[in-house]
C-alpha cells in the first residue's frame, strides 16, 4: 500500500472508533445534563450491547434489524433497573458516593457478562454481507459505513430532541436548577429516568455495530468509557456536535498513533489526551467557560 | 475526633493479636500468608483513608503506585542486584515524585473529574507496565524476586507477618498522630468546606498534595513488601480491578475513620479466599457488595455496626 | 486620629453581563465597626468575597494595611489579617466545636507532615497551645460547654457564634461579619451586639453586612449603604436613617416621595 492510501485506512479506522467514542461521550452528555454526575457504567451499556446482539444474532440466528431493536430494548432495560434501584435512591448523597455507585454499577455488569458471556471475545457478522470499498488505493470493509452512518443519525436524532423538542430541553433543565424545572411542571423524576433509558439505547448501538469490526468481551468497558469520556470533555460536556468532532478527533489519533508509533501504546494516546484535557482546559474545545461554571462539576 | 486512649488500646489489641496467631494457627503458611496480604492491603487503604476519608479527595488509580513500589523493588533487585533497601526507597521516591506531579494539575479538579483523571492515570501506568518489557518483563512479569533477609537470616512466614505488620502499626501511629494535629484538621476542614478552609489561612491546594503524596508513598511501602514476599509479580495484579478493590476496603469499611479502612482491608482480603471456588462471580460478588454497602450502609459497615449497636443499647 | 485599614478604589464587579458592583471606593478606619447595608441583591456578600479573595474584581485596587490585595489567593489575605464569617454557615460538619475553632489557630502554627505524625514535642507545645486558645474564644463567645459537641449539633445561634468563634481565633486585624444575626432572636441578636463591641473592645475592627437595622443602628461607627452595586450613601447611623435616597431605595419610590 502506498503511504497515501494507508493514511487513508488510519483515517477511516480513526473515523470507526470515533464514532464509537462520539456516541459514548454522547451517553456521558445526556446523563450529565439530566443529572450533573458522570455514569462510570456508561462503557458497560456498550459492552452489553455488543454481547446481547451476539446473544440474539449469532446465538438465536434472529435477523438483524430484529435483533438490534431488541438488544436496545434489553440494555435499555438494563439502564432503566440501574436508575431507579442505585441512583434514584442516593439523589441526596454525597459525591463520593455518587461516583462510587456508578462504579458499582460498572462493576455489577462486568460481573454479570463474565457469568454469563465468560472472558472470551464475541464476533458478530456483518450488517451486510457485501464486499470491501476500495477508495483511494484504501480496502474499508462495508461495516465501516454502517457505523459512520448510524453513528450520524444517532447523534441527529439526539440533537434534534435535545433542542427542538419539548421533553428535550425539559432534560436539560433539569441539571441547571432542578428546583425550578419541577416549579415549573418538569418531573424530574422522568426526565433522569430517561436520560439514563437514552443513555443505555445510544450505547446498545455502538456496541452492536463495532462488535463485527472489534469483536466484543466483557471488560470493554472502562477504556471505553474513558475514551468516551475524553470525547465529552474535549466536546464541551453540553454541545452533541461537539462530542461528535471529538471523538472522531480521539479516533484518529488513536488510529494514527497506533499505526505510526506503536499498536502497544494505542490506548494510552487516548487516555493521554483525556489527561491534558482535563488538566487544561476542563471546558473543553466547544464548551464555554460559564456553562461549566454553572455545572455541578 | 480526639480518642486518644481507645486508639492506642486498639493498636494494642491488634499487636496482640498478630503477635499471638502464628502460634495459634500452628504456623500454617496459608493464614499467615493471608494476614501478610491483609497488611500489605491495610497499608494501602491507611493512605487512602487519608486522602479519601479525611481530605475528601478521591483516587481510582492507586494500583500504580502499588505497583511502582512493587517494580521499583523487583527491577532494582533483580535486573541491577542492589539491595532490597535501596529497591523500598526508590519505590517510595518514585511513587512520591509522580503523585506530586501528577497531583498538582489532578487535585485541582472537582469530584467527577479528579475521579476520571486518577482512574486515566491508572491505566496509562498500567499500560506502561505492560510495555516496557525491557524493565518490567511486561505481561509475563518479573520473577526471582529475592526474599528480604536479616544477614543471612531470610525472613519468611512469621518474621514477616511481624515486620508487615509491625511497619503497618507503625503508620498507623504515624497516621493517627496526623489526624489528631493541626495538620490533620486542615485536612478535614478542606474536606468539610474548603471555602471556610481557605478563609481562615489553610492552603487547601497544599494539603492536598501532601496528603496525595503520602498515600502514594504508604501504597509503594506495600507494593514493596509484595514483591518481596511472593518473588514474582506482573502487571496483572496492579490493574484497575486492583485500583477498584482499594477503593472497595474504604468505601466497605467505612471512610469516617482509619479503623474502617483498616476493617476494610481485613474484610475485602478473606473475601476472595471465599470466593475462590466460585470463580465466576467473583466480579459479580464485588459489584453486588459495593452496591449494597453503598445503598444500606454508605458510610461502611464498621459505622453501620456501630449505629446498629447504639440501637440496640438504646432500645433494651 | 485612626488610620485606613482597608481601602477600596474604583471597585467594579461583572459576572458575564451581570454588573454586580459599579463603581465603588470606601475606606474602613481601623478599630471602628462599619456596616454595610442595601437590599437584597445589592452586591454585599460579593463584596465580602471580593475582598477576601474568592473571585478576582474586573476592575479595582484593594488596600489592607498598606499591601495590595489583588491577585493574592484566599488563604494568603486570611494569612494577612482578614477573616470572616459566612451568610449560610460554613462550618466544618465533620468536627466538633472545639476542633473548628482550632482550626482559626492554623496560620499561626508551623508543624508539618512530619512533626505531627511522629508528634515531636515541639509540636505537642504547640497542640497545647492551640487548644488553650481556642478554649478562650469559646469561653469568649460564651460556647464553652458546647466544645467536644458536634459543630452541626447545636442551635442555629450558636452555629453562628461559633463561627465568629473561629473567625477571630485566626487573631484577625479585621473581621467580616455576613449576616450574623439572619435567623437569630431578639435575645440572641442582644448577645451577638454585645460580642460584637467586644469585639472592637479587642482592637480588631469589623465590617458588618446585615439587614438588622436596630443591630446595626444601635452598633456601627459608620454605615455605608449599596443599590444596584453602587454606593448610594455613607456616614454615621442617624445620617443614613434620615437620607431619602436610602429610604427610597428600601421601600420603594413612592414611600420616598411621601
Amino acid at each position: 500500500m502506498t503511504f497515501a492510501s494507508q493514511m487513508i485506512q488510519y483515517l477511516f479506522t480513526g473515523l470507526t472508533l470515533g464514532s464509537i467514542y462520539a456516541l459514548v461521550a454522547l451517553g456521558f452528555t445526556m446523563i450529565y445534563n439530566a443529572t450533573g454526575i458522570i455514569n462510570l457504567a456508561q462503557g458497560e451499556f456498550v459492552m452489553l450491547g455488543g454481547l446481547v446482539m451476539v446473544f440474539f444474532a449469532a446465538v438465536l440466528k434472529m435477523p438483524l434489524y430484529l435483533g438490534l431493536l431488541l438488544t436496545i430494548l434489553v440494555v435499555t432495560l438494563v439502564g432503566v433497573i440501574f436508575e431507579r434501584l442505585a441512583i434514584h435512591p442516593l439523589k441526596e448523597a454525597s459525591l463520593i458516593t455518587l461516583i462510587m455507585i456508578t462504579l458499582a454499577g460498572s462493576i455489577l455488569f462486568r460481573g454479570g457478562a463474565m457469568f454469563l458471556w465468560g472472558k472470551d471475545p464475541y464476533a458478530l457478522p456483518a450488517f451486510t454481507q457485501s464486499r470491501p470499498v476500495q477508495f483511494l488505493g484504501a480496502t474499508l470493509q462495508a461495516q465501516i459505513f454502517w457505523v459512520l452512518g448510524i453513528t450520524v443519525f444517532a447523534v441527529a436524532g439526539v440533537h434534534f430532541f435535545f433542542n427542538r423538542t419539548l421533553i428535550g430541553k425539559a432534560i436539560t433543565a433539569c441539571a441547571f436548577n432542578p428546583l425550578a424545572a419541577r416549579l415549573i411542571g418538569i418531573n424530574v423524576r422522568k426526565m433522569v429516568l430517561l436520560s439514563f433509558a437514552l443513555s443505555a439505547a445510544v450505547g446498545a448501538v455502538a456496541g452492536a455495530i463495532i462488535t463485527p469490526i472489534t469483536l466484543m468481551e466483557y471488560d470493554r468497558g472502562p477504556l471505553l468509557a474513558l475514551k468516551g469520556f475524553a470525547a465529552a470533555v474535549l466536546g464541551g460536556l453540553g454541545s452533541g456536535i461537539g462530542s461528535v468532532l471529538a471523538g472522531f478527533i480521539i479516533g484518529i489519533l488513536e488510529s494514527f498513533g497506533a499505526g505510526l508509533i506503536s499498536s502497544g501504546y494505542k490506548d494510552a494516546i487516548a487516555l493521554l489526551v483525556l489527561l491534558i484535557i482535563l488538566w487544561v482546559k476542563p471546558t473543553g474545545i466547544l464548551g464555554s467557560e460559564e456553562e461549566s461554571g454553572l455545572k455541578k462539576f | 475526633m480526639l480518642m486518644k486512649r481507645k486508639d492506642l488500646s486498639i493498636i494494642l489489641i491488634i499487636a496482640f493479636v498478630i503477635g499471638v496467631f502464628p502460634w495459634l494457627t500452628g504456623k500454617n503458611e496459608y493464614f499467615i500468608s493471608l494476614l501478610v496480604f491483609m497488611g500489605i492491603n491495610a497499608m494501602i487503604t491507611l493512605g487512602l483513608s487519608l486522602l479519601m476519608g479525611y481530605a475528601g479527595q478521591i483516587s481510582l488509580g492507586h494500583a500504580a503506585f502499588f505497583g511502582l513500589g512493587a517494580y521499583s523493588s523487583g527491577i532494582l533487585t533483580v535486573q541491577y542486584g542492589l539491595s532490597p533497601v535501596a529497591g523500598f526507597v526508590f519505590g517510595i521516591l518514585l511513587s512520591a515524585a509522580v503523585a506530586y506531579l501528577v497531583g498538582i494539575p489532578t487535585l485541582r479538579l472537582k469530584g467527577h473529574y479528579m475521579a476520571v483523571a486518577t482512574l486515566g492515570f491508572g491505566e496509562i501506568v498500567f499500560i506502561l507496565f505492560n510495555e516496557l518489557s525491557f524493565l518490567t518483563g511486561g505481561p509475563s512479569g518479573l520473577s526471582g524476586i529475592p526474599a528480604l533477609a536479616v544477614g543471612d537470616l531470610p525472613l519468611e512466614g512469621t518474621a514477616y507477618l511481624y515486620l508487615v505488620w509491625g511497619l503497618v502499626l507503625l503508620l498507623l501511629l504515624f497516621s493517627l498522630n496526623l489526624i489528631n494535629s493541626r495538620v490533620g484538621r486542615a485536612l478535614r476542614a478542606v474536606h468539610g468546606s474548603e471555602l471556610a478552609a481557605g478563609a481562615m489561612g489553610v492552603d487547601a491546594s497544599l494539603y492536598k498534595i501532601q496528603v496525595f503524596v503520602l498515600s502514594a508513598v504508604y501504597a509503594s511501602m506495600g507494593g514493596s513488601l509484595y514483591a518481596h514476599f511472593i518473588s514474582f509479580i506482573s502487571p496483572s495484579s496492579f490493574s484497575l480491578m486492583f485500583s477498584i478493590l482499594l477503593l472497595m476496603m474504604v468505601v466497605v469499611g467505612g471512610t469516617e475513620t482509619i479503623w474502617g479502612a483498616i476493617l476494610g482491608a481485613a474484610v475485602l482480603t478473606l473475601l476472595p479466599e471465599y470466593l475462590r471456588g466460585l470463580e465466576d462471580f467473583e466480579v459479580l460478588a464485588y459489584g453486588a457488595i459495593l452496591m449494597a454497602v453503598l445503598l444500606f450502609m454508605p458510610k461502611g459497615i464498621l459505622e453501620g455496626f456501630q449505629r446498629l449497636w447504639a440501637r440496640a443499647q438504646g432500645g433494651s | 486620629m485612626s488610620s485606613e485599614i482597608l481601602n477600596i478604589q474604583g471597585l467594579e464587579k461583572y459576572f458575564g453581563g451581570l454588573r454586580a458592583i459599579d463603581e465603588l471606593g470606601f475606606a474602613v478606619s481601623e478599630g471602628q465597626i462599619k456596616s454595610v447595608i442595601g437590599p437584597n441583591g445589592a452586591g454585599k456578600t460579593t463584596l465580602f468575597n471580593l475582598i477576601t479573595g474568592v473571585f478576582p474584581p474586573t476592575r479595582g485596587v484593594f488596600t489592607f494595611a498598606g499591601k495590595v490585595l489583588n491577585g493574592l489567593k484566599t488563604h494568603e489575605i486570611a494569612r494577612l489579617g482578614i477573616s470572616r464569617t459566612f451568610q449560610n454557615l460554613e462550618l466544618f460538619p465533620n468536627m466538633n466545636s472545639l476542633e473548628n475553632v482550632m482550626l482559626g489557630c492554623h496560620r499561626h502554627t508551623r508543624a508539618g507532615i512530619f512533626r505531627a505524625g511522629l508528634r515531636l514535642p515541639g509540636m505537642r507545645q504547640e497542640e497545647k497551645k492551640i487548644r488553650e486558645k481556642a478554649m478562650e474564644e469559646l469561653r469568649f463567645i460564651g460556647l464553652e460547654e458546647k466544645a467536644l459537641l458536634g459543630a452541626k449539633s447545636l442551635p442555629l445561634g450558636e452555629q453562628k457564634l461559633l463561627e465568629i468563634a473561629r473567625a477571630l481565633a485566626t487573631q484577625p486585624r479585621l473581621l467580616l461579619l455576613d449576616e450574623p444575626a439572619a435567623g437569630l432572636n431578639i435575645r440572641e441578636t442582644e448577645t451577638l451586639s454585645e460580642s460584637i463591641l467586644r469585639i472592637r473592645g479587642r482592637g480588631i475592627t469589623v465590617m458588618l453586612v446585615e439587614h438588622d437595622m436596630s443591630l446595626v443602628m444601635g452598633i456601627s461607627d459608620e454605615v455605608l449603604v449599596l443599590n444596584y452595586g453602587k454606593k448610594i450613601a455613607e456616614g454615621q447611623p442617624r445620617d443614613i436613617q434620615r437620607n431619602p435616597g436610602v429610604i427610597a431605595a428600601y421601600l420603594g419610590e413612592e414611600a420616598g416621595n411621601a
